[in-house]
């Protein structure tokens, strides 16, 4: 008898048909565009004309093939375990698997206990995840397979999950970098992501299998694994039928009629068991009321067919679009442009500059302006006159439209930004964080895998009757959400309904956190590219019960505000400084890429050269490589911090002594004064794990139990790996479920990952065998009884001292300890004392002390610095405060100095004084603490401001917040 | 984005106590049904909700905020939406949450609900805070040692019920079978409590008996099904609103489910008093408060293992003190945040009973489960190669397909070895 095998996975149906002797007789492979029942139904009547007449077994598999199986009575095998039979029949001996689908990644190791990885439900997919990067870079599959066979050098670009790639690439992009080193750098960050996330501490060798479509079809990510893993991997004949071959060899088959079957299966019509959203119209006469509402919501602002005598010139170079527009005196706009950005924003500026010469030689542009992510480099390229963060931008913009309006929601290509207007000025910003930018892309990546172009998105959207819910949470959670859907077999009209409405959803509950659509105000604008979908809009307004006015140019409003802006600017006479008609013919664009040496970043620098002899160089962290001037003075207590650790280690060896390691991870960074001590003190020699650098990231990544967990605890596994490596006796790194007690909050605990993080290293780090790791639990907190609880501890590694030689030790310890802190406060005051002589702002970039590690921080205290404010840390002022009552319970010693500071901020009134939230990603406590800081500042009127960081090196989006904030402080 | 700092306690009085009705969120579906008979007994009117769906989860995320863990999503949704839905007049309930203080954040679930309240304009409504460590206090609800000692036995009961639900459900001949001894003995317990017996060493002694008994007697057919234990964070672990019906699920694909005690934790949080005074340092009394908790947990437990010794078709519960060993083996008792050493201990406690497959079911970004659960699965894998650990997120994002799926391919796995076991 022939078996049959179908996978039926995210985005593609896979179908083989087996003989008696196993040999595959049929295949066939193609994207299913959601239609399940339909495709299955054709297919199985394919199979049914070729083979006739015979009895068949069919086994299904795939996630997206699980609800039908289930309806029709069909035997299901869960995919990986297909896979598993597939190989263990056709590639006996193999180690391991690596499975790369539409949206999953797995590994499957074969040899010495079953163990299976899958993505977890954070990270994203990598089969999707490329097609979206093709996508953004405007190439084919094969093409980017092709240009990164031509790469020189690899850009790092996070190996976590592929929205946070992209945030990665987009400034590559954006900055000019070269497509064949970008092309490559993703196939490595999938590599990256895929070993990084799933192995976990197993050793990837042996004999390895390569399956599933992205691994099949290009060649180079196959390269690129056999590369990083050192070894040389197999793509078997049938890569992509391995799901499909198992489940047809699954022992559990059933044999069917297929005539009959594929009768029972069209007849079959799912009952919508789904959880829906009520429909975006409930009638056509809703739906022209509705279009006629908004066709007045611009009547103040008119296109002009011919420039007016002085024209301003705005462009606004997005992260997926590109945006340009003139306008005259009035606000009337002219010949506006909406593209995408396809990698590179340069030539089509230059487009669109000749064009404009070419149909107006007699234009006087006035002034211009840009902004976006690429404002930098088209300022530089084509000689604009202002640069403007986009914020301003846009509420320069909306306020054309609606002089009174109080509430701005941008939801553009890649980020959505909202702002709320408070007497005139930006009071309140809220930007997503680089989880959740399932925005307009999103929807057009979506659209475009389904096969439907934006326009038959909305008009399929609007005759949802019963839109998918699929809930509020980043494109990675949206996508399985909609796996479920297409399980459940939800029609496609009520597919893209659901996504517009999650979209909206997303913007209103993650990124604006908004309770109550009151509290958003009452004269909203809403602008955006997104929002020309009135599915989109629609959604809005059910969701918010409030209507919005969405400007006819909502796709250009960036440009728009820019061209305002210059206007502003300009004083309305003489030039732009913009390439005139006969400079841009002679304009050319040379980009190169190199490595800057001129500290420990290392920074890759992408140099563009414009015109032979201008340069902009991009990827910088500090000025060092633009040969400015150095400016002589930062007033940054981040470096004095790492200043004030550096003398800890020294890492002197003294011959005769034992010695300890200390991993410079998470609560060390404000400990090491107190454990340098008292170590040095008993006579140790005390070592202390290097800088955190990427590499040294890497090389523990193989160990990190939960993808999950916040950066900082990540890093722990790279510092303990250097301390393994070096020659130290025991690695000391103690777990402490109290912090030390400052008397601020109810409690001083630390969070469960500091806490007990040297359990989880203890658990996962094979390689610790070989050293003495001491992570007792230890207990600062109580001064008097640590001494002979710590003795204890030492006594059990056979270091014995007497308790009256470890109270001394202690002392001292606790003695450097205080005064180390007590160093910090001075500085501070020192600081603050500088900033009112010289009336400078002062930042509070607030965190834990494990944030001031430049890994982890990215340099956003240089940034702040540079804007020319004076930065504090949160410990630094925090005992300035005394407890006072707080909203949630102050239970966590780093986060009762969040609080105490944010007090301390709000109680200085003659200064420009504000605090910044760094927020690792993944923190769990700051779900908690964001919320109080925030309400704690906005209690003095004042703006509260979130960073989240993670190992993404994107500063762009942190750029746009701090500008932002800045703005306000020279309003 | 509120910018008030104030989320005021409002005291539940005496007068309340009298008028007031008291809603709990639905954590463990046995155990509350008895658990709230204890509470009538002492004269509070605890009623449990049993709101589930979107509705429940987006008034959850309305108000908390989204990265917040999965239970408290769910179970401040539901107090919130049975406080707009209708069903009750605000003014005159009250909420309570239980707590078990600590490290974690969870510990924060009733200021968030304040919080919650004072968005909705509703800061009028009591909050009470039930905890073992008495966090806060009020003047008309006090956790007396009867009443605790009370409530624990009825959680006994609830874990007694349970256990042996689990073990005999998948084996009964006659479908219903235990369901209906279950039943009965809610029933009959319930009755008992509201006339104050049951509730006594000698009462318990016999009811226990009796149930162990009524069990043993339901038809069963010999065969061998795939064993499935479940661990987890307290609220996904046990709530079927939190764990997308993880129960059903796993009967729906013919396992035996073993998901060890309520009771368990009750003492964890007990012993853990002892621990950090044996870690740190600290007062006596705290120790001895500890002391005398832990030991009279152990009375009750002891009642339990002893009523299924000499019953060899039942896999009875290890005690506490064994459980401790069991965590020494795999990961450091001073890890008391969360579910803390308890988790591991309970993995190691089912693989060797031959629950070898293993759901831990934990919230998306739990961050005691960062070290307890897929921390340790590491050290368990080389303890136990056998054993098939498989971590399992909640949120109000994840969907059942993704989870399922993974489950699945834990089973095909599990089904494989049983049949090589044959």
């Amino acid at each position: 008898m022939k078996k049959i095998g179908l996978d039926v996975g995210s985005t593609t149906i896979k179908c083989v048909v087996l003989d008696e002797k196993n040999n595959i007789l049929y295949s066939t492979y193609e994207r299913h565009m959601s239609k399940i029942i339909e495709m299955t139904h054709s297919l199985l009547n394919k199979i049914s004309e070729k083979f006739p007449d015979e009895e068949m077994s069919l086994v299904i598999s795939g996630s997206a093939g699980m609800g039908m199986a289930n309806d029709l009575g069909i035997t299901f095998t869960q995919e990986v375990y297909a896979t598993r039979t597939a190989v263990n029949t056709y590639l006996p001996g193999t180690d391991t698997v690596i499975e790369l689908g539409g949206e999953d990644a797995k590994i499957l190791f074969l040899s010495n206990g079953l163990e299976v990885r899958m993505n977890g439900s954070c990270a994203g997919g990598t089969g999707a995840f490329i097609d979206q990067m093709a996508s953004l870079m405007d190439i084919s599959i094969d093409e980017l397979d092709s240009l990164a066979a031509k790469h020189d050098k690899i850009y790092t670009i996070a190996s976590r999950c592929g929205v946070f790639a992209k945030t990665d690439i987009q400034p590559l992009i954006n900055q000019g970098g070269r497509i064949p080193d970008i092309a490559a750098s993703i196939l490595y960050a999938v590599v990256n992501q895929t070993i990084g996330g799933l192995a976990q501490g197993r050793e990837i060798k042996g004999k390895i299998v390569y399956l599933g479509g992205p691994l099949t079809f290009i060649s180079e990510l196959r390269k690129s694994f056999d590369d990083v893993l050192k070894i040389k991997g197999i793509c078997p004949e049938n890569s992509l039928y391995y799901v499909a071959i198992g489940a047809a060899l699954s022992p559990d088959n059933v044999s069917y009629n297929l005539k009959e079957l594929s009768e029972r299966i069209s007849n079959y019509t799912v009952t919508a068991g789904y959880v829906s959203c009520k429909p975006l119209f409930n009638s056509d006469s809703e739906y022209k009321e509705f279009k006629e509402r908004h066709s007045h919501d611009s009547d103040n602002i008119h296109e002009i067919t011919a420039p007016a005598k002085k024209m301003y010139l705005g462009i606004d170079a997005g992260s997926t679009t590109i945006k340009a527009v003139l306008c005259d005196e009035e606000g009337n706009y002219f010949h506006s442009s909406y593209q995408p950005n396809s990698g590179n924003p340069v030539p089509h500026i230059k487009e669109f500059l000749e064009n404009l010469y070419r149909e107006f030689p007699d234009i006087n542009i006035v002034a211009s302006a840009v902004t976006g992510y690429g404002e930098d480099i088209i300022k530089n390229a084509f000689k604009i006159d202002y640069g403007i963060v986009e914020t301003i931008a846009h509420y320069t913009a909306a306020r054309k439209f609606r002089p009174d309006v109080d509430f701005i929601i941008d939801i553009g290509g890649q980020d959505i930004k909202c702002f709320k207007i408070h007497n005139g000025a930006i009071d309140n910003i809220f930007l997503n964080e680089a989880c959740s930018s399932g925005c307009g892309s999103f929807l057009q990546t979506f659209a475009g895998a389904l096969g439907y172009s934006m326009e038959e998105f909305t008009s399929l959207s609007i005759t949802a009757d019963k839109p998918v819910d699929l809930g509020s949470r980043c494109t990675v959670f949206m996508n399985s959400s909609v796996k479920q859907a297409q399980k459940d077999g939800t029609s496609v009209n009520n597919i893209l309904a659901g996504l517009s409405i999650s979209v909206v959803k997303n913007a209103l509950y993650k990124v604006i956190r908004c309770t109550n659509p009151d509290s958003l105000g009452n004269n909203i604008v809403v602008q955006g590219g997104t929002f020309l979908n009135d599915a989109v809009l629609r959604a809005f307004e059910q969701e918010t019960g409030r209507n919005v006015i969405r400007p006819h140019i909502s796709g250009i409003m960036g440009a728009y505000g820019a061209a305002l802006y210059a206007m502003k600017r300009s004083k309305k006479e003489g030039h732009s400084s913009v390439l005139t008609a006969s400079e841009l013919a002679g304009f050319t664009h040379d980009v190169k890429a190199i490595v800057c040496n001129g500290c420990n970043n290392h920074c890759r620098l992408t140099i563009n050269t414009f015109d032979g002899n201008r340069k902009f160089i991009a990827g910088n962290r500090c000025e060092k490589p633009l040969n400015l001037p150095v400016k002589k003075v930062h007033y940054d207590l981040y470096d004095y911090k790492n200043e004030l650790l550096m003398k800890y280690r020294a890492n002197k060896i003294e011959e005769g002594r034992p010695t300890i390691g200390i991993p410079m991870v998470l609560n060390m960074y404000e400990l090491l004064p107190f454990w340098h001590t008292l170590f040095t003190k008993l006579g140790f020699n005390v070592i202390v794990s290097p800088v955190s650098t990427r590499s040294l990231f890497i090389n523990g990544q193989q160990t990190i139990p939960s993808d999950t967990i916040c950066f900082p605890a990540k890093l722990a596994h790279g510092h303990i790996d250097a301390l393994i490596n070096s020659d130290c006796d025991a690695i000391f790194y103690p777990c402490m479920s109290y912090n030390v007690d400052e008397k601020l909050g109810d409690n001083h605990y630390n969070c469960p990952v500091v806490a007990y993080y040297p359990v989880v290293i203890n658990a996962n780090v094979k390689a610790l065998k070989d050293k003495i790791f001491i992570k007792d639990f230890v207990g600062i907190h109580r001064k008097k009884d640590f001494p002979a609880h710590f003795k204890k501890i030492l006594d059990n590694y056979g270091y014995h001292f007497s308790l009256k030689q470890i109270k001394e030790a202690s002392s001292a310890a606790y003695k450097e300890y205080d005064g180390h802190m007590a160093a910090l406060e001075r500085k501070a005051d020192e600081y603050m004392e500088i900033a009112r002589k010289n009336n400078l702002p002062v930042i509070v970039l607030a965190g834990r002390p494990y944030h001031i590690d430049p890994e982890v921080n990215h340099g956003i205290n240089r940034i702040i610095c540079n804007l020319g404010a004076v930065v504090l840390t949160e410990d630094s002022i925090s005992r300035k405060e005394k407890k006072f009552r707080t909203g949630v319970l102050n239970q966590w010693t780093y986060h009762s100095r969040l609080y105490a500071a944010a007090k301390y901020v709000t109680e200085q009134k003659d200064i420009n004084m504000n605090l910044v939230q760094l927020v690792s990603f993944g923190c769990g406590v700051d779900a908690v603490t964001s919320d109080e800081t925030r309400s704690i500042i906005e209690s003095a009127g004042k703006i509260y401001t979130q960073i989240k960081i993670d190992e993404v090196n994107n500063t762009g989006a942190v750029k746009i917040r701090l500008r932002s904030l800045f703005a306000l402080f020279d309003n | 984005m509120d910018n008030s700092d104030k989320y005021t306690k409002v005291d539940f009085t005496k007068e309340m106590k009298k008028e007031y009705q008291i809603l709990a969120p639905d954590i463990f579906p046995m155990h509350m049904k008895l658990l709230k008979r204890v509470f009538n007994l002492y004269g509070y009117n605890l009623t449990v909700l049993h709101y589930q769906g979107k509705k429940v989860i987006d008034t959850g995320l309305q108000y908390v905020h989204n990265d917040m863990c999965y239970p408290a999503i769910c179970s401040i949704g539901q107090q919130l939406y049975a406080l707009t839905c209708g069903d009750f007049d605000p003014h005159k309930v009250a909420l309570i949450q239980f707590q078990t203080g600590g490290g974690c954040r969870a510990s924060n679930y009733i200021k968030l609900l304040r919080k919650a309240l004072k968005n909705m304009g509703m800061e009028y409504v009591p909050v009470i805070s039930l905890s073992f460590s008495g966090l806060e206090k009020f003047s008309g609800f006090k956790l007396t040692i009867p009443m605790l000692y009370k409530g624990i036995m009825s959680i006994v009961y609830g874990d007694m019920l349970m256990l042996l639900k689990n073990q005999v459900k998948p084996y009964e001949k006659e479908a219903g079978a235990s369901d209906r001894v279950v039943d009965k003995w809610v029933d009959i317990l319930k009755d008992q409590f509201k006339h104050n017996r049951g509730l006594g060493t000698r009462g318990m002694k016999r009811n226990l008996n009796s149930i162990v008994a009524d069990f043993h007697n339901i038809p069963r057919d010999n065969v061998k099904k795939v064993k499935v234990g479940i661990v987890g964070e307290i609220y996904v672990k046990y709530s079927p609103f939190g764990n997308n019906n993880l129960e059903d699920f796993l009967a729906s694909q013919d396992c035996e489910v073993m998901v060890p005690g309520v009771l368990g934790f009750v003492q964890y949080t007990f012993s853990n008093r002892i621990i950090d005074h044996n870690l740190y340092g600290g007062s006596r009394a705290a120790l001895l408060a500890g002391k005398f908790l832990e030991k009279m947990a152990r009375k009750i437990e002891t009642l339990m293992i002893d009523a299924l010794s000499g019953y060899d078709d039942f896999t009875a519960p290890s005690s506490f003190e064994e459980i401790k060993l069991l965590a020494d083996k795999v990961i450091d008792r001073g890890v008391k945040m969360g579910e803390g050493w308890l988790l591991p201990a309970e993995m190691v406690e089912l693989i060797e009973k031959g629950y070898n497959n293993i759901i831990c079911a934990q919230p998306f970004g739990c961050l005691p489960n960062h070290i307890v659960g897929k921390g340790v699965i590491r050290t368990l894998k080389e303890l136990y190669p056998y054993s098939n650990v498989c971590p399992i997120d909640y949120d109000a994002g994840a969907t059942a397909v993704n989870q399922e799926n993974r489950i699945k391919l834990m089973l095909s796995v599990a089904r494989e070895q049983l049949a090589d076991n044959n």
